[in-house]
């Protein structure tokens, strides 16, 4: 009865909050879990595109919370899974249409109606980013091995800290593990180095992310994708299995490197 | 070597660079210290520390260490001891 709120962010732009958000949605969705997607970005609406969702629209955000429709009525239904909905931005709208006692306010009532609320962050610290965290029961701070990502991302854990959020969990996106190999890319175990909080996937660069975006499929589903198989590895991991992580230079003790890293506080 | 490393003074490989140029621009975003403050904050705490005991301040090493996501100021003051002071 009681949904789990977590919520995507990232400081940096175009990390791949918004491909996260709608993989692990379908993920959590396959594994028969009531999930409510929740497109945090008004005015720079996407997470509908992403998740081919776009021809369904009638009713956005802002109309449940200016009382035009009721709740139930913004909440698309994905048909390609029975348990998916998502809550699309108003497009013509921007980021001062919400407030963050708004969003407490659709937090509490969507809880009733799932198992997970996903909600998507516009990049940036300011109003959207506020809007996006404060309904949370967690939040996953994303980002790519690159340095002005890496610094977004920290000084994004520093404001979750301070504002008592807890600390969030890392996603790592777009590893490349050939560049990893040829240490012209930073590796997970250098940014969970320097960021410091829980690690809760990596993600590989992988062509099928945008292959899938282009149809509105995202790649979760497809049980060939590497990135798929990632993010259906977070999904499983937010329910609290213990799923190792992926071994992917093929690197014998990766994932013992890894808790390592994260063991410690 | 290609040429654009020999161009740009390049030796290390280029995620090694990243990691300590990351190191040390999150110790400044975390803690708002510059190297400039840095500086000053060392002169400082000689001038306090020489009004009592005898040190050399080119031994003196004050850095920021990291530990986890925290970050604390390391001072590291060697003293003269007294016997080589009357030696002197
Ligand atoms: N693992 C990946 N491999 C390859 N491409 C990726 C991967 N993850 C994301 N991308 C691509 O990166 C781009 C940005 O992704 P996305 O829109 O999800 O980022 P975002 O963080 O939501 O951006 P914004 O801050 O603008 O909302 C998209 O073109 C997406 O296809
Ligand atoms: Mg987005």
């Amino acid at each position: 009865m009681g949904a789990q709120i977590v919520t995507i962010t990232s400081g940096k732009g175009g990390v791949g909050k918004t491909t996260a958000v709608a993989n692990l949605g379908i993920a959590l969705a396959a594994n028969g879990k009531k999930v409510v997607c929740v497109d945090g970005d008004i005015g720079l609406r996407n997470l509908d595109v992403v998740m081919g969702l776009e021809n369904r629209i009638v009713y956005d955000i802002v109309d449940v919370i200016e009382g035009r429709c009721r709740l139930r009525q913004a909440m698309i239904r994905d048909r390609r899974l029975p348990g998916l909905f998502l809550i699309p931005a108003a497009q013509t709208r921007d980021k001062t249409a919400v407030s963050p006692s708004d969003m407490l306010r659709l937090g509490a009532e969507l809880r009733s109606e799932c198992d997970w609320i996903l909600i998507d962050s516009p990049a940036g610290i300011e109003r959207g980013f506020k809007n996006a965290i404060t309904p949370a029961d967690r939040v996953i701070v994303l980002t790519n091995p690159e340095v002005s990502a890496v610094r977004d991302a920290d000084r994004v854990i520093g404001i979750l800290e301070a504002e008592e959020k807890g600390s969030p969990s890392l996603i790592i996106n777009r590893i490349d593990y050939d560049m990893v190999k040829n240490h012209d890319m930073l590796s997970a175990e250098d940014v969970l180095d320097l960021l410091a909080i829980d690690l809760i996937g990596i993600v590989p660069e992988d062509q099928t992310v945008l292959i899938a975006a282009n149809r509105g499929t995202p790649i979760a589903l497809d049980d060939k994708s590497r990135a798929g198989q990632a993010f259906r590895n977070i999904a499983r991991r937010l329910t609290g299995e213990d799923v190792p992580f992926m071994d992917l230079d093929s690197q014998d003790g990766l994932w013992q490197r890894l808790s390592r890293l994260t063991g410690r506080k | 070597m290609s040429f654009f490393d020999r161009i740009s003074g390049r030796k290390d490989k280029s995620a090694q660079n990243a990691k300590e140029r990351l190191q040390l621009v999150l110790i400044h975003d975390r803690t708002d210290l510059t190297p400039a403050v840095l500086d000053a904050l060392k002169d400082d705490l000689l001038d306090a520390i020489s009004r009592h005991v005898e040190i050399d301040p080119a031994s003196v090493r004050i850095d920021i260490a990291r530990d986890g996501r925290s970050q604390r100021l390391v001072a590291d003051i060697p003293l003269r001891s007294v016997s080589r002071r009357r030696t002197r």
